[in-house]
């Protein structure tokens, strides 16, 4: 993979994105071992820089890291000290200087892992900015419907929730659309954001907008719930929680008009009983855990991918 | 520059007299575990396990090894090499594990073997059967098994070709061509 | 007694609706005349004046810029009167609207005398500050705007911010009935645009950022024009961006009502696809144009920076008169303020050395004619705010801009003479390049006329002007 950095799916091919599941394969098998190790990365420094709360996509990130034999500082900030303080470029400058060969960031300001790979020589990899994008995540998500359903093309996936401030609605959009797949997105108007006015030459791929949970689901080979965050309520976008309950949760009957085996993702963590019905999250056609899973394969493969990438020393 | 050194015949000829060389030195294929290192290893380890599997009527267990991950030499080429997988279908503790590969050169991808192999367990022993050896040993590393030795010089290349990957059954030599991978 | 000859240029005056090449002759800091075809050799003998060269160049009024951000006084660092100035010289700019959006705010007559004298002794071009419309720029009370219009006030705006309370508003614009100066609205519903860091778009949704809707500028623009059409009052408009806010103008002009409206040069050239990092939009006939790194704050502006069909009614709006006069905008900041998360960066761009030149893009697209830009940086400004500059009819002070319209250079931002380096064209080739200005008969920037010679003149050289 001839790449620095992994910011966004919206500049990968579907034959890097093939090759980030062949390697996420071997990864998989390495994580079925008695001793989950190989030392691929001995001698690699991977700084998990994470300025948003996060459990499992740090742990999953230190656990991928590890396990390729790195050496791994993990670096929590909040980002009201950054406001006052150290600036995120000095920061960077500073990691750069005590020789991080990667930086793995989460930051809650879309696009802020552009800006530390612009001051970065070494390889930076995007673990969630604002709205924008969670590409480790789309990838996680459509390798485990590979898995399961042994396909991505031309699956039908219906993501259902708050799309207007979910990254992981907007990666998937992109890796599931290279890949092939219809994209339907579906949540109340006010969590949905504008798509109408398209023409510009830095438009999303089409996808299909639905407002009606019932006709979104109708013949679907993959739901995924996504996260209702209880500030939605208080910033007006949602008349209550109650309504949303009501109108968009995803429970038993609901699914039951998606195809006969279709798979309930999340990318958690789960409100269970608001976005999803607490039987719906343990339902046998759930990969929620397989997802969680997962996870750590495909951050392996492309902490392992990156590693080799030799363009900045040239 | 290229010159044949074994024929489809030969090759053949060198996996029977190693696959009786292992039931002679193991005493039988009780215990035994043949793997093969990726790529052309995986296909030489299949052939042995038929031939030991014809003489002594027993199911000789078979495992693939992708190294790639544990090389040495990664940050030396280009890109990193693609990994593929690594299947090993029984446990290996206890076991008589033989690793399976064309040609031996360096020793690197057998240290490197040898790392993984035990990530999986405590063998008994580690044995290594290869195709052709052709020195310039750079770790204190050993066949047990040689289908044939072969001299050559550092810039030479010794290539094997085997059906299920090329097409055909050969063990060419060629002169002054790309550097020998490990 | 200064006199000077400005040769073999091609002098469009749109003031007089004059393209000829020909010899423009100053005197005493005014315009004498101009001699198309230029001087014959016996009169040119007897006339031995210093003189400037300028062959194959655009020999114009000194440009008006109706919106600058000197920062001074209490931002310093981002930039002040001495190196705004400067920078606006290089520009070709002969005269400078200043905001008031200091600290503290031009909102007295202390402040506006502050302002007044720090020109006085610094500025190497014409400033005319504009003063607050309410006290500290809260939007609560009127500032004393008839005592500060008679002590030089050009205009009054709350720049940066709109005045919310539309009661207020109604009051700024019954009072300019009594002192005749311009109230300029910043339109911008604070609630609809709350948070927003781009224009709200599909480019908005890929990057996830919270846009700003072309209708937060619409409603404000909307609510102008009502309170203008209702209580009368002199109404200009700030930084039009949206192809809603042009319509609006076009129709309250139509109906006879006393606005005027400017546009920016990043409006009219840019779109929102830069800050995806996609600049194609620039047409082929600028193939260096690759692709950038997103996210780059330089393209962070409020009003944000719109889609291509906003740029293209503004564009029309020029043609056809709706927008009197292009305005920079500039807004310089510092690298700090600029080189953040995309979230946290100050909004503006540096906009005065690079007007010119961006603007040249439309010209040589064929969007506009020279004659036509010309108009709206010279005497399309020089009416909204009712100056005596911005035109080369006799008598005239004689603010001159020499220009060659074919001039390729590179902006670098490093030998800027603002202190803001924040513009998005870093690095790109344009062209189109002033290379004279004079003020007052004097020049300030590029060649200065010795006796027939010419010597470059070194930026920060500048000669003062009152």
């Amino acid at each position: 993979m001839n790449r620095k950095d992994v910011l966004d799916l919206d500049d990968f091919s579907p034959e890097e994105i093939q090759l980030v599941f062949e390697t996420a394969d071997a990864m998989k098998e390495v994580l079925s071992r008695p001793i989950k190790k190989v030392p691929a990365l001995r001698g690699k420094t991977v700084v998990i820089l994470f300025y948003e709360t996060s459990t499992r996509t740090r742990v999953s990130f230190e656990l991928a890291a590890k396990n390729l034999s790195a050496d791994v500082v993990n670096i929590t900030a909040a980002t009201s000290a950054v406001a006052k303080g150290e600036s995120l470029v000095d920061t960077i400058r500073t990691l750069q200087a005590l020789g991080a060969d990667m930086i793995v960031i989460r930051h809650e300001q879309s696009g802020a892992p552009y800006l530390v790979a612009q001051h970065l020589s070494g390889s930076v990899l995007n673990a969630g900015d604002g709205w924008h994008a969670h590409p480790t995540q789309a990838l996680l998500d459509m390798y485990t419907m590979r898995e399961k359903l042994g396909r991505v093309a031309d699956l039908s996936v219906v993501i259902v929730g708050d799309i207007l401030h979910s990254r992981v609605a907007r990666s998937n959009v992109w890796g599931l659309s290279k890949m092939g797949a219809r994209v339907t997105l579906c949540g109340p108007p006010t969590l949905m954001p504008m798509l109408e006015k398209r023409g510009s030459i830095s438009d999303l791929p089409e996808v299909r907008v639905e407002y009606d949970i019932d006709r979104a689901l109708d013949g679907a080979d993959v739901v995924m719930g996504l996260r209702i965050q209880k500030e939605r309520q208080d910033g007006g976008l949602l008349p209550s929680l109650r309504e949303y309950v009501q109108l968009y949760q995803l429970t038993q009957e609901r699914i039951a008009r998606a195809k006969p085996g279709a798979l309930v993702m999340h990318p958690g963590p789960m409100n269970e009983g608001i976005e999803i019905a607490p039987d719906v999250a343990r339902c046998s056609q759930s990969v929620i855990e397989d997802q969680v899973s997962n996870g750590v394969a495909i951050r392996m493969a492309l902490l392992y991918l990156l590693a080799g990438y030799k363009g900045h020393q040239l | 520059m290229e010159k044949a050194i074994m024929s489809d015949v030969d090759i053949r000829r060198a996996l029977v007299r190693i696959a009786h060389e292992i039931i002679e030195c193991n005493e039988g294929v009780e215990d035994l575990v043949l793997v093969g290192l990726r790529t052309r290893g995986v296909p030489l380890a299949k052939r042995l396990a038929q031939i030991l599997g014809e003489l002594e009527h027993a199911q000789v267990p078979l495992g693939e090894l992708d190294i790639t991950l544990y090389r040495d030499d990664l940050d030396t080429h280009g890109l990193y090499p693609s990994v593929r997988r690594t299947e090993i279908p029984v446990n290996i503790a206890g076991k008589r594990v033989i690793l399976v590969d064309d040609v031996l050169f360096t020793g690197r991808s057998v240290r490197a073997a040898m790392d993984a192999v035990i990530d999986f367990g405590r063998p008994r022993c580690i044995q290594l059967a290869v195709l052709v050896d052709r020195g310039h040993r750079e770790l204190p590393i050993r066949p047990d098994f040689v289908g044939k030795n072969v001299p050559t010089s550092r810039d030479e290349e010794v290539k094997v070709r085997l059906v299920e990957n090329d097409g055909s059954d050969e063990v060419i030599i060629a002169r002054g061509t790309s550097e020998g991978c490990l | 007694m200064y006199e000077l000859i400005v040769k073999n240029g091609r002098i469009i005056d749109p003031s007089q609706d004059m393209d000829v090449v020909g010899d423009l002759l100053i005197r005493e800091g005014k315009i004498e005349s101009i001699v198309p075809g230029g001087l014959n050799d016996a009169r040119a003998d007897c006339e031995a004046r210093p003189s400037l060269d300028a062959s194959g160049s655009i020999v114009c009024p000194g440009f008006i810029d109706l919106h600058t951000h000197l920062r001074e006084p209490g931002y310093e660092e981002k930039e002040t009167i001495a190196t705004g100035t400067l920078a606006a010289a290089i520009g070709g700019f002969t005269t400078v609207c200043c905001m008031p959006n200091t600290n503290p705010a031009i909102d007295t007559l202390a402040t506006i005398d502050h302002v007044r004298r720090a020109a006085e002794a610094m500025a190497s071009i014409r400033v005319l500050p504009i003063a607050a419309i309410t006290k500290k720029r809260e939007g609560k009370e009127l500032t004393e705007m008839g005592e500060l219009a008679r002590a030089g006030a050009i205009a009054f705006s709350d720049d940066g911010r709109p005045v919310p309370n539309s009661r207020i508003m109604r009051y700024a614009l019954e009072y300019s009935r009594m002192h005749g100066r311009p109230i300029i609205s910043h339109c911008e519903d604070i609630e609809l645009a709350k948070d927003g860091v781009m224009n709200e778009s599909v480019v908005a949704v890929k990057l996830g950022l919270k846009g700003i809707p072309a209708a937060a500028e619409d409603i404000i623009v909307a609510r102008e024009i009502a309170l203008l059409e209702a209580f009368g009052g002199r109404l200009h408009i700030a930084h039009v961006s949206s192809t809603g806010a042009v319509e609006m103008i076009r129709r309250a002009k139509e109906k006879g009502l006393a606005l005027t409206a400017e546009a920016t040069p990043h409006h009219l050239t840019l779109t929102e696809d830069w800050v995806a990092g996609q600049r194609g939009n620039w047409g082929l006939e600028f193939p260096y144009l690759g692709a950038m790194a997103p996210y780059n704050t330089d393209t962070k502006v409020n009003p944000p920076l719109r889609a291509a069909a906003d740029a293209r009614a503004l564009i029309q709006g020029l043609v056809d008169g709706t927008i009197d006069a292009v305005a920079t905008d500039h807004a310089p900041h510092t690298i700090v303020d600029k080189q953040c998360e995309y979230d946290q960066a100050e909004f503006g761009i540096s906009g005065l050395e690079t007007a010119l030149a961006s603007l040249m893009i439309l010209v040589h697209r064929g969007e506009i004619d020279a004659n036509l830009l010309v108009r709206k940086l010279t005497i399309g400004p020089a009416r909204v705010m009712d100056l005596p500059f911005g035109t080369f009819k006799k008598g005239a002070p004689a603010d001159v801009a020499i220009f060659n319209p074919d001039e390729e250079w590179t902006v670098e931002p490093g030998r800027f003479a603002s202190k803001g380096k924040n513009t998005p064209l870093a690095g790109m080739r344009l062209r189109g390049k002033v290379v004279c200005t004079i003020v007052a008969g004097k020049v300030v920037y590029g060649e200065r006329a010795r006796g027939g010679m010419a010597t470059r003149l070194e930026t920060g050289q500048a000669v003062n002007v009152q």
